[in-house]
């Protein structure tokens, strides 16, 4: 994170960190599509409402405590309580930047929101909708604030000068072993490893793909906070990486299968964004490039090895976001550049003191995420069920939890009005129903 | 010769091949169809018009078999079927007059047992 020494407000600045923030937000969207598409069709709704519920529940905890515990004075571990329901958060700028600081505010607030939702993929298809949602006002206090603080908020990782430029701490590692923990915590589908469940659309997933990169130009883009040189190199970063690990997923799925997949594709994408998403703004075009070309090769060893064990990390959240995190935190430690980003260099422009610095980022957050996730679900778990019974999994989500189908035909719908005291009047065709 | 034809619920349909597999009943061909047969409507809701819809999905197996097939068929498909409750389908078995395989133009029981069976 690059804290300019101005702290008159931009206006070019902040112009530009309004539309990161709504870009960044309409990945939340682009996500459920690409979820919704991955899953069989009985579940499409319920799988995007787990998005679009990340978005009402994380933003209130973010602006009651979230914020506050993330980004409110440099305790080590968490911050204070200082901007507790938003107090003393207005027009004036955040000490350091050049925009509002509810603009800062609201642009971190959608961050915390995607993670939250990245997280749902793991635990899509049986998983209870009102328990999640209980998971997901707690994770977003307990885990999503506390990583924020110590990658951006000032906590110990970003005082030992920790570099992750849009969050490959928070929000990409953070998500991934969080997804891992609550995979094993709520258990694996009725079906899975005796069926073949398969994306019922995958047009969806290649859309939500592209609304993805689109967004995550203002995720990263905007992560500079402002029109300034880390903000721009990210941005360009954003396409070339994404760019070069499609390439190379094209690459591994002709040699596996001897065929380019479109569902590889659109997973790809969103691998060459979270690898690029902590060094966007420390490294040049080049390893941009580079790191997408390579950086690819772990996650899709993951993604083709995890469908072999028990683990039914459902839409492979831990490859595509928490393994690519981990590498592209890394990588800064190796191809940092001071000549782009004015901070640090990495090992290969001799300093190996960045490299340490990230490789304890890489250890202490999938070790704190996973822990405090696993330990959060089970706790759920005590209260409630997390899943319903088999039935209701082979029903779907969709009927059982919102009453509602992705495809209804509308054949055979009578209209129950409220004035039949909500009984359907009896088909001519069934007057022995009930009989 | 017997066409066995039943009428089961989507989200048994994949018990149901199962079963049919485990029989040793190769040869089926499955369609989605909608209709009633006496359970309890689905009431949805959308934008505050709830609706009870009456038919439902369900999935239609049709399997050719030979008479000594007959039984274990209905037995498989009633095993993978089955919940107990309300709407779990029906089997039909009709007579069939006259089978034949396309590629080779065998016809009748050697048309309806599969190749290398």
């Amino acid at each position: 994170m690059i804290a300019q020494a101005a702290t008159e407000i931009d206006t070019g600045d902040t112009a530009w960190m309004l539309t990161s923030t709504a870009l960044v937000l309409f990945m939340t969207i682009g996500l459920g599509l690409f979820y919704a598409g991955l899953v069989r069709s009985k579940n499409t709704l319920n799988t995007y409402m787990m998005c679009v519920a990340s978005i009402a529940v994380a933003t209130i905890t973010w602006a009651l405590v979230g914020y506050s515990l993330a980004f409110d004075g440099t305790g080590d571990l968490i911050g204070g309580l200082g901007h507790f329901a938003l107090q003393d958060v207005g027009f004036e700028p955040r000490e350091g930047l050049t925009i509002p600081h509810l603009v800062f505010f609201v642009f971190q607030a959608t961050f915390c929101i995607i993670t939250i939702a990245l997280i749902s993929g793991a635990v899509v298809e049986r998983m209870r909708f009102g328990p999640f949602l209980v998971f997901a006002a707690l994770w977003t206090i307990i885990v999503y604030s506390v990583l924020a603080h110590w990658g951006f908020g000032g906590g110990w990782l970003f005082e030992r000068g920790t570099l992750d430029f849009a969050g490959g701490i928070a929000v990409e590692m953070g998500s991934g072993f969080s997804a891992l923990a609550a995979a094993l915590a709520v258990g694996a589908r009725k079906d899975y490893g005796r069926l073949g469940l398969l994306p019922h659309n995958t047009v969806y997933v290649l859309l939500g793909g592209g609304i993805l990169w689109f967004g995550w130009f203002g995720f990263n883009g905007g992560s500079g906070f402002g029109t300034n040189e880390a903000s721009v190199l990210a941005f360009a970063n954003t396409l070339l990486c994404p760019a070069a690990a499609v390439a190379t997923w094209f690459a591994l799925d002709a040699i596996r299968g001897r065929r380019v997949t479109a569902v590889g594709a659109a997973t790809a994408i969103i691998v060459g964004c979270v690898l690029i998403t902590p060094a966007g703004g420390f490294v040049s075009p080049g390893w941009a490039l580079a790191l997408g070309a390579l950086g690819a090769l772990p996650c899709y060893a993951v993604i083709v090895y995890r469908p072999r064990t028990g683990v039914d990390e459902t839409l492979d959240v831990l490859a595509a976001h928490g393994v690519a995190g981990f590498t592209g935190i890394l990588a800064i430690g190796f191809v940092a550049q001071a000549s782009w980003n004015g901070v640090s260099d990495g090992l290969f422009y001799g300093n190996a003191a960045q490299l340490g610095d990230q490789a304890l980022a890489a250890l202490a957050t999938p070790v704190y995420a996973f822990v405090a996730t696993y330990v959060l679900l089970r706790v759920i778990g005590l209260v409630t069920d997390l899943r319903g019974v088999d039935r209701d999994e082979a029903v779907g989500m969709d009927f059982i939890h919102h009453g509602e189908e992705a495809y209804p035909t509308g054949e055979g719908a009578i209209l129950v009005s409220p004035e039949d005291g909500g009984e359907p009047p009896t088909p001519v065709a069934q007057p022995a129903r009930g009989a | 010769m017997k066409l066995v034809i039943g009428i089961v619920r989507p989200e048994k349909a994949n018990d149901v091949l199962e079963a049919l597999y485990r029989a040793e009943v190769r040869g089926i061909s499955m369609s989605k169809v909608q209709g009633h047969g006496g359970e309890l409507d689905k009431v949805e809701t959308y934008r505050g018009s709830t609706v009870a819809v009456e038919v439902s999905d369900k999935v239609r197996f049709e399997i050719a078999v030979t008479d000594p097939f007959v039984e274990p068929t209905i037995a498989a498909i009633r095993e993978g079927a089955r919940t107990g409750e309300v709407g779990d389908g029906k089997i039909f078995v009709t007579p069939l007059e006259r089978a034949v395989r396309i590629r080779t133009g065998e016809t009748d029981e050697t048309a309806v047992t599969p190749v290398g069976a």
